[in-house]
């Protein structure tokens, strides 16, 4: 029976517990080189974060881009960065006076013929980005301590520090990939971080409901470990899971798609990349890091000790994990 | 939300008030007239600058400096001229919204801080604006040059000491400023109305309203050749063209907004246009001011503002008014200079020493502690730096919207073909529950554009699409604990229906919970784009819970009653042959439930 027909039939039978070093070696591994990333080469942010005057305009007539960063040099700007996304053109220079850029909106339509209403103009100034940043951060933090408390309270401290550490990790992992890439750090890419942030955690909710739902039939007499039962329930919602990653994937494939294709560089495209990275290291994360974590503190519990104790002497809990459980109830 | 009980018993009841939460939002729409999203700026086109409060301590600025900043800098941009402009207040800073582009030129004086200044008046004239108002009130016994006012009526400035022996002078005077009366009372301390004024052979312009009781007073001519009119002697030349080619009927040289340089001397506008000044250099500026108070007059019931000096600010001040009181009319008035503009000037009819002095005259509770706080706070209580200006045109938010409606689409279809490829039957549940939830969202959407000032962004539409996925999992979580139930066979569907849906309940509550608190979290602490895309994210997750417990649930139930479903037809989505338990092709059977 293939991969395909056995997902669709939820027979599913992985012993994602059991393979925790390998899961936690992964991680570890991911986790070091996003830090190196961000240790060596740092995040490349936006001009909303740096401070600076963004230009971006359609020109009427074929132009390279050599042209247009002359015609930013002849008005005095030091540094134009120009890029180019679509038929539209985007230059990023230092943050520029009103008047200037003004000046500079004039030159663009003369030169490549866009009315000069048409010449979109973005300027930020330098402090803004860093009031961005921190209000992000305390969002950051604010949202942390709101979920461990809700956490805490709808399940135990326990599964709530496991989520929040496979949040961390969802995190860390795809700032580690806007290091390594290169891609530009601006807000629409922090809205994507946090949205990260909602779906790791909704993925770690299903998938600890279910563990909660089965271990708490747990007792002296019962024949599988803390282990056993957690990997039970993952395999139980690993469907549901994937199914919703899929899901949730699509419609931001789409927006990436869109963004890329048609707009350009631009909100979109910002925002689905961090998304469609997030979304895959957050679904894995809750399946091989969430779970796994949540075990390793729980099997330190004596009443589950006492059950491995029980479970590994007369040899009965060996295959437990291998065999698939319906939870029931 | 409903309870399992009595959405077990009466699917068709909750179906029946989802259509009159629909049909009440339609009907809104229907109401208003109102079918589309308000669009903001980043879709439809415009300017928007954002505005952060500069503290010396960086401490972010009291709740109600704030709120008076935005009311002022509402108050200076509608006095731009620009149409449908919007100010409003985020967390600490302000955002002004103005719809088209090319404005930014108007932007530049939104936000500047002026000061406040104290100037002698050099000269003055009446404006055209100042005839009609004494046109259209002719009747008022105070034309005449010698209906000296008393000084109830007239602003005046006091010196204003507890008991002192001053208070018995009460020195009146008479600010123009406050529109007719000022106006009219303004030449009541001239007695003679001739334009040459004995010592000092003071021209005396024309500013005095030539008060022929009807008001024809024509400074036509005279503007044309005002030198003739005007004392020159010590006037800088530059700033008497200034003068001559100011024009105060055209409000834009009257809004507030204008840098005047305190050290030079300065030609203005008075604040509703009826007169035009040529001021001194400022010899007492706003920070010379320790505060300012209003309050009701002492024995009388007539609003004052109250000014205190600082020390230095006193001798200045002192030193200013008894310039101005051996000065000849128009010279012995001081101008009150309020973000470059005039805003009452009145005579000064006795040098005031000892740091305090009244303003009185005409006021009202209301304009009494609005000039109060002018003068504590300068016209904008706080100074501003532009964070951020963002000009978009219209065909940039033509395509932006076009983007993201496009890749809405294209992500509700492909939503949509993997709901019906895995679930089948259920599938349809769930694509009907999807149209439900993009009915409520966009009908929520559009009433709140026309009744709560919401202008849909680019942030909230990608917020809206990615929520797809989380509107959708909700159906999966229940589908696939209705499947769990169906694979134990102990259970009919309409059974595993209901217990079910116990389970998945608590799943989505609490998921839907984190992806709301996440929402109010972003909500609350973040600024722009970041917090529209978490309004957008609560808003769906709210219309999720509604559409789950209120058009899901139910319309499953109902189906559960039918053959298609209830016997498993292949298409269904809960045929046998997806169901473990029943294992068609005999390669592996299932193990029976465990028991933990």
């Amino acid at each position: 029976m293939g991969l395909g027909r056995r997902l669709y039939r939820g027979e599913i039978d992985v012993d994602f517990v059991g393979k925790w070093r390998l899961w936690y070696s992964l991680s570890a591994v991911l986790l070091v080189i996003s830090f190196a990333g961000l240790l060596i080469n740092g995040l490349n942010l936006g001009v909303e974060f740096k401070g600076g005057s963004v230009f971006s305009f359609k020109p009427q007539t074929t132009v390279s881009v050599q042209e247009v960063r002359e015609t930013f040099l002849e008005q005095g700007i030091h540094q134009p960065i120009v890029q180019t996304a679509g038929d539209r053109y985007r230059v990023t220079t230092e943050t520029l006076a009103e008047r200037q850029s003004l000046q500079m909106q004039d030159s663009i339509s003369k030169e490549f013929g866009t009315p000069v209403d048409q010449v979109n103009v973005q300027s930020i100034g330098a402090s803004w980005g860093g009031e961005v940043s921190t209000k992000a951060l305390w969002g950051l933090v604010a949202f942390m301590v709101a979920i461990i408390l809700y956490l805490s309270m709808a399940f135990e401290p326990k599964m709530a520090l496991a989520a929040i550490v496979a949040l961390l990790h969802d995190l860390v992992i795809t700032a580690g990939v806007y290091a390594w890439s290169g891609f530009e750090v601006t807000p629409a890419t922090l809205l994507g971080f946090l949205t990260i942030l909602g779906y790791s955690l909704y993925d770690a909710v299903v998938v600890f409901d279910m563990i909660k739902e089965v271990t708490a039939k747990l007792g002296a007499t019962s024949k599988q470990t803390y282990s056993m039962a957690a990997n039970d329930a993952l395999n139980h919602t690993l469907i549901r899971s994937l199914n919703t990653s899929l899901v949730a994937i699509l419609p931001v494939a789409a927006i990436l798609f869109i963004g890329t294709t048609v707009l350009g560089a631009g909100t979109l495209k910002d925002l689905a990349l961090a998304l469609f990275v997030g979304m895959i290291v957050g679904t894995y994360s809750s399946i091989c890091v969430a779970t796994p974590m949540l075990v390793t503190l729980k099997e330190r519990e004596p009443k589950y000790q006492a059950i491995a104790r029980r479970l590994a002497s007369t040899g009965g809990g060996k295959g437990g994990a291998k065999r698939t459980a319906a939870a029931k109830g | 939300m409903a309870r399992p009980t009595s959405s077990h018993s009466k699917p068709g009841r909750t179906l029946l008030l989802l259509l009159a939460l629909i049909l009440a939002l339609g009907g809104t729409m229907f109401l208003q007239q109102a079918y589309t999203p308000k669009l903001g700026l980043d879709l439809a086109g415009g300017t928007t600058v954002t505005l952060s409060p500069v503290t010396q301590d960086g401490a972010p600025p009291p709740e109600e400096i704030l709120d008076r900043a935005v009311n002022i800098i509402r108050d200076r941009v509608n006095g731009t001229g620009i149409s449908d402009a919007e100010v409003a207040k985020s967390g600490d800073n302000i955002i002004i919204s103005i719809p088209g582009v090319g404005q930014s030129e108007a932007i530049e004086l939104v936000a500047t801080t002026a000061e406040l200044r104290f100037r002698q008046v050099l000269a003055m004239e009446m404006t055209p604006i100042a005839q009609e108002q004494l046109a259209t009130e002719a009747p008022s016994p105070g034309v005449s040059p010698t209906a000296s006012t008393g000084p109830s009526s007239a602003p005046s400035v006091t010196p204003s000491r507890s008991a002192g022996p001053q208070s018995s002078v009460s020195p009146s005077v008479s600010p123009t400023g406050k529109g007719l009366s000022s106006a009219l009372t303004d030449p009541e301390p001239s007695p003679s109305q001739t334009p040459r004024q004995g010592d000092r052979g003071t021209q005396d312009k024309k500013a005095t309203p030539s008060p022929s009781a009807t008001g024809e007073p024509s400074p036509g001519p005279d503007a044309q050749n005002p030198n003739a009119q005007i004392d020159a002697e010590g006037i800088d030349p530059a700033v008497l063209k200034q003068y001559t080619a100011l024009d105060c009927t055209d409000p834009k040289n009257r809004g507030q907004g204008v840098q005047d340089d305190p050290g030079k001397q300065y030609a203005a506008c008075e604040s509703d246009g009826s007169f035009k000044y040529i001021l001194d250099v400022a010899k007492v500026v706003g920070t010379d001011i320790d505060t300012a108070t209003a309050g009701v007059q002492q024995g009388s019931t007539e609003w004052v503002v109250q000014l205190d000096f600082k020390s230095a600010g006193a001798q200045e001040w002192s030193k200013l008014t008894s310039t101005a009181y051996n000065s000849q009319e128009p010279r012995n008035k001081v101008a009150v200079v309020l973000d470059g503009v005039v805003i009452t000037a009145p005579n000064i009819i006795s040098p005031i020493p000892g740091g305090r002095a009244e303003i009185t005259g005409g006021f009202d509770q209301q304009s009494a502690n609005e000039l109060a706080e002018q003068l504590k706070y300068g016209a904008l209580p706080l100074k501003f730096e532009r964070s951020s200006i963002d000009t978009v045109s219209s065909t940039l938010g033509q395509d932006q919207l076009e983007g993201g409606l496009i890749s809405g689409l294209i992500g509700l279809i492909l939503v949509v073909v993997y709901c019906l490829l895995y679930y089948r039957g259920l599938g349809i549940v769930a694509v009907l529950s999807l149209v439900v939830a993009s009915i409520l969202t966009y009908t929520a959407v559009v009433v709140l554009g026309h009744n709560a000032g919401f202008r849909l962004s680019l942030p909230h539409i990608i917020g809206l699409v990615v929520s797809i996925g989380i509107t959708a999992d909700s159906f999966i979580v229940y589908f696939e604990r209705i499947r769990d139930e169906m694979k134990e066979g102990r259970r009919t569907l309409r059974a595993a229906v209901e217990v079910a849906w116990v389970r998945a309940r608590r799943t989505i509550l609490i998921a839907d919970a984190v992806m709301f608190i996440a929402a109010i979290v972003l909500y609350l602490l973040s600024v722009g784009g970041v917090a529209g895309f978490a309004f957008a994210m609560g808003l769906t997750t709210l219309i999720d819970i509604v559409v789950v417990f209120m058009f899901t649930k139910p319309l499953i139930a109902l189906l559960a009653r039918l053959k298609f479903f209830a016997k498993g037809h292949p298409l269904s989505g809960l045929d046998a042959e997806r169901m473990s338990a029943v294992d068609t092709s005999g390669t592996r059977r299932k193990t029976t439930p465990q028991e933990a």
